[in-house]
């Protein structure tokens, strides 16, 4: 599960790290007292540097011109205006863009250097690992490939966490200086402590950033000022403070529903609907169907304990995208059995009809009961076709759609 | 032989009295598994619908019952709790099915694990301790096969009098390797459920037989991972080759690759799956998400077959390039 930005650095803040002041605005009026209030709490006067940032969860918000820096309230309302009225079409949106209905407006702030900042879980070691880099801003990716000694990475034990003299070490070896260090800790601690006890799988401060020296900070000032959180979906039933922060909006809304039924469902660009039972075999179904030259519309694992209802359901979602032009249905029951998801397709076939190709492949237990249910509801499966096995489906689904 | 379990395996299952628990127990004492009790903390006293003692603790029910295993069905809040209370308790093989684990529990659960093993390693130290093996969670367990000698109706009808099956799996898709036309044995490791039983299905129907099927599961954090399964069918003399199936996300296929390269005299073949999963999306299992150009299916394809491994380049196809792997003789087409 992802969070906005805005709740992020909430988040951040309620753990001790500095983040420059700002607040979110809903609507294009608070654009002008919100720019005002947060100039003034950094000690900046009128035509202080301000910046104002769409609260979503895709990328390339700043090529958009969804993030703008602004210099007075008759900018700050001017860019407000734009965001809250535009769709917002970026590289990850996809051409349809998305609605804007959150805006931070947050202070600007002087850097003198910019640092990456994360914690993750490598799989390899099975530890939570702080990973420190003194070339932030950019993507981490790109200097993990081209100066990987350019990126710290640190060790946590599980019984501990990350203890403050690790990351000294870590402020050391990033160049922090004098009373930096100290601050640099706190965040340091103060993200370690948010991603433990959230159950988070990504906490990132990026860029972490240095001001030059003020008369407030004579060695300057470590604030963070974008920050991004994904939470273990595992995890969420002991956290109701996180699971409040999720926004439905962000979310595709074929794959909220199937969510609701227990089902898990990624829409894809192709036009073959599958529909699958565990999640090694529908990714195996995918790459079946694109070796026999289709293209799946969809990723969809109907897990072991699915009703007859949530079968049905997982037809409807599929049959809602208006690209399919074909559906493979490919079966391995273990905990599953056959003749619910047979059943499943019957009550389909009654409440939504197919009128694309079917394909059914059933395996495993209840097989013969499945089949059966299939055979007799025969005149209402106009479209079916049973295989044998899963090269013999994917050839004819990829056959049928032509 | 088989690996980790046989016909005299003693099982319990935890959360013997929840829905799926007693399913599946039942499932495997059908299949011909020796279950000998199970554990839901209130119960113990009382006797489950096929008359099997239940017990307050794991430590108690392995005292009266003698258990060496037990598969856990617990829901995941108690997951991790109910790991750690089966290796208090001295049981050596934790088959841990329940999906939904957080990954931070097992980081802790692998981290005393681990400090035990290491200890126990040092034999001379420690000679009473036993190494704790742990399988999953989010996994369908682990079948060793028997020959089919009866109808898998009930109890006392079981489907086999010499295997044993601790999880999920449907059992009759799979072969003793004294019924395989070939008389020839594969290991099968594999971090998916229903694609395993697709891949049994498809050796058995070529005539190989499985010595023993480890689902190892779907999360990043977890018990055995490939490497330690090739291992222990690399030195299991009734395993005539080896077939592993992974899948996008991790580094774990590549690692077991260059495992293979140095370690492994068997033929081994692996299917791949995710191919065609886009990055950043999380496909249905935890640790099935390509993030940062990691995990790729190519780069565990590359890997693999650097390592001199057979690619089935379809899932239509893992059995045929394990029996491909192990030569003529085998009788494909």
């Amino acid at each position: 599960m992802k969070i906005h930005e805005y709740q992020a650095r909430d988040l951040l803040r309620s753990y001790g790290v500095p983040v420059p002041p700002g607040e979110v605005i809903t609507s294009i009026e608070q654009a002008a007292p919100a720019y005002k209030a947060c100039v003034a709490e950094a000690g900046l006067g009128e035509g202080g540097l301000a910046v104002i940032k769409a609260q979503v969860h895709a990328g390339g918000r700043g090529k958009a011109g969804f993030v703008k820096l602004v210099r007075s309230a008759q900018e700050a309302e001017d860019a407000a205006r734009f965001m809250l009225s535009n769709k917002m079409v970026s590289n990850q949106t996809g051409p349809e863009g998305l609605d804007v209905k959150k805006l931070i407006v947050a202070a600007g702030v002087d850097i003198a250097h910019e640092y990456y900042l994360a914690l993750t879980t490598d799989r390899k070691t099975r530890r939570n690992v702080l990973i420190a880099s003194a070339e932030g801003g950019v993507e981490i990716e790109q200097v993990a490939e081209s100066n990987p000694e350019a990126i710290i990475k640190t060790p946590l034990h599980p019984l501990t966490g990350l203890q403050p003299h690790q990351a000294r070490t870590v402020a050391f070896k990033l160049g922090f200086k004098g009373k930096q260090v100290g601050q640099a800790v706190r965040v340091m601690t103060g993200l370690a402590k948010a991603f433990l006890d959230k159950d988070c799988s990504i906490a990132e401060i990026n860029p972490l950033i240095l001001t030059p020296p003020t008369p407030e900070f004579p060695d300057g000032q470590v604030l963070a000022i974008d920050a991004k959180f994904n939470f273990d979906d595992n995890a969420t039933f002991r956290h109701k403070d996180i699971l409040a922060l999720f926004d439905p909006a962000e979310e595709n809304p074929a794959e909220l529903t199937a969510h609701k039924f227990g089902l898990s469902y990624i829409a894809l660009d192709g036009n073959i609907g599958c529909l699958v039972n565990g999640a090694g075999l529908a990714m195996a179904t995918m790459d079946t169907i694109k070796l026999f030259g289709g293209e799946p519309a969809n990723f969809l694992d109907v897990g072991g304990s699915a009703s007859e209802d949530a079968v049905t359901e997982a037809f409807r979602i599929i049959l809602s995208d208006e690209a399919v032009k074909g559906i493979m249905v490919n079966i391995f029951g273990g905990i599953m059995d056959c003749a619910v998801i047979a059943a499943g397709i019957v009550n389909a076939a009654k409440q939504i009809g197919f009128t694309v190709p079917l394909v059914v492949r059933l395996e495993g237990t209840n097989v013969e009961a499945g089949r059966k249910i299939l055979q007799d509801a025969e005149g209402e499966l106009p479209t079916l076709q049973t295989a044998t096995d899963l090269g013999d489906a994917a050839e004819k689904v990829c056959g049928a759609v032509g | 032989m088989a690996v980790l379990i046989n016909k005299d395996t003693r099982v319990i299952c935890q959360g013997i009295t929840g829905s799926f628990g007693a399913v599946h127990t039942k499932g495997c004492l059908h299949y011909g598994t020796r279950m000998v009790g199970g554990v839901t903390p209130g119960k113990g006293g009382t006797r489950d619908a096929n008359g099997l003692p239940i017990f307050d603790t794991v430590d108690a029910a392995v005292r009266e019952t003698g258990a060496d295993a037990t598969m856990i069905f617990v829901p995941p809040a108690f997951a991790a709790d109910a790991v750690l209370e089966a290796a208090d308790a001295g049981l050596g093989l934790i088959c841990c099915i329940t999906e939904g684990v957080p990954v931070q529990d097992m980081i802790r659960v692998r981290a005393v694990l681990d400090e035990r093993n290491l200890a126990a390693r040092g034999a001379d130290v420690h000679p009473s301790r036993q190494l704790i093996t742990l399988i999953g969670p989010n996994c369908p367990g682990i079948i060793t096969p028997g020959p089919k000698t009866g109808n898998d109706t009930s109890a006392d009808d079981p489907y086999t009098n010499a295997g044993c099956k601790i999880g999920i799996m449907p059992g009759y898709i799979h072969t003793h390797v004294s019924e395989a036309k070939t008389g020839k044995a594969v290991g099968i490791v594999s971090r998916s459920g229903t694609l395993t039983y697709e891949a049994v299905w498809q050796t058995s129907n070529l005539g190989l037989g499985q010595s023993t099927c480890i689902g190892i599961g779907g999360d990043p954090v977890r018990g055995m991972n490939h490497i330690d399964c090739i291992k222990a069918f690399e030195e299991d003399p009734e395993t005539h080759g080896i077939l592993m199936i992974g899948e996008i996300g991790g580094t774990d296929e590549e690692e077991a690759a260059l495992y293979i390269k140095t370690h492994v005299t068997k033929p081994v073949a692996a299917f791949i799956a995710g191919q065609t999963a886009p990055p950043g999306k999380r496909m249905g299992h935890a640790g099935a998400i390509i993030s940062g150009g990691e995990g790729t299916a190519q780069s565990k394809v590359d890997a693999l077959k650097a390592a001199g491994v057979e690619i089935a380049v379809s899932p239509a196809d893992m059995g045929k390039a394990m029996a491909l792997a192990m030569g003529a003789g085998v009788g494909v087409g």
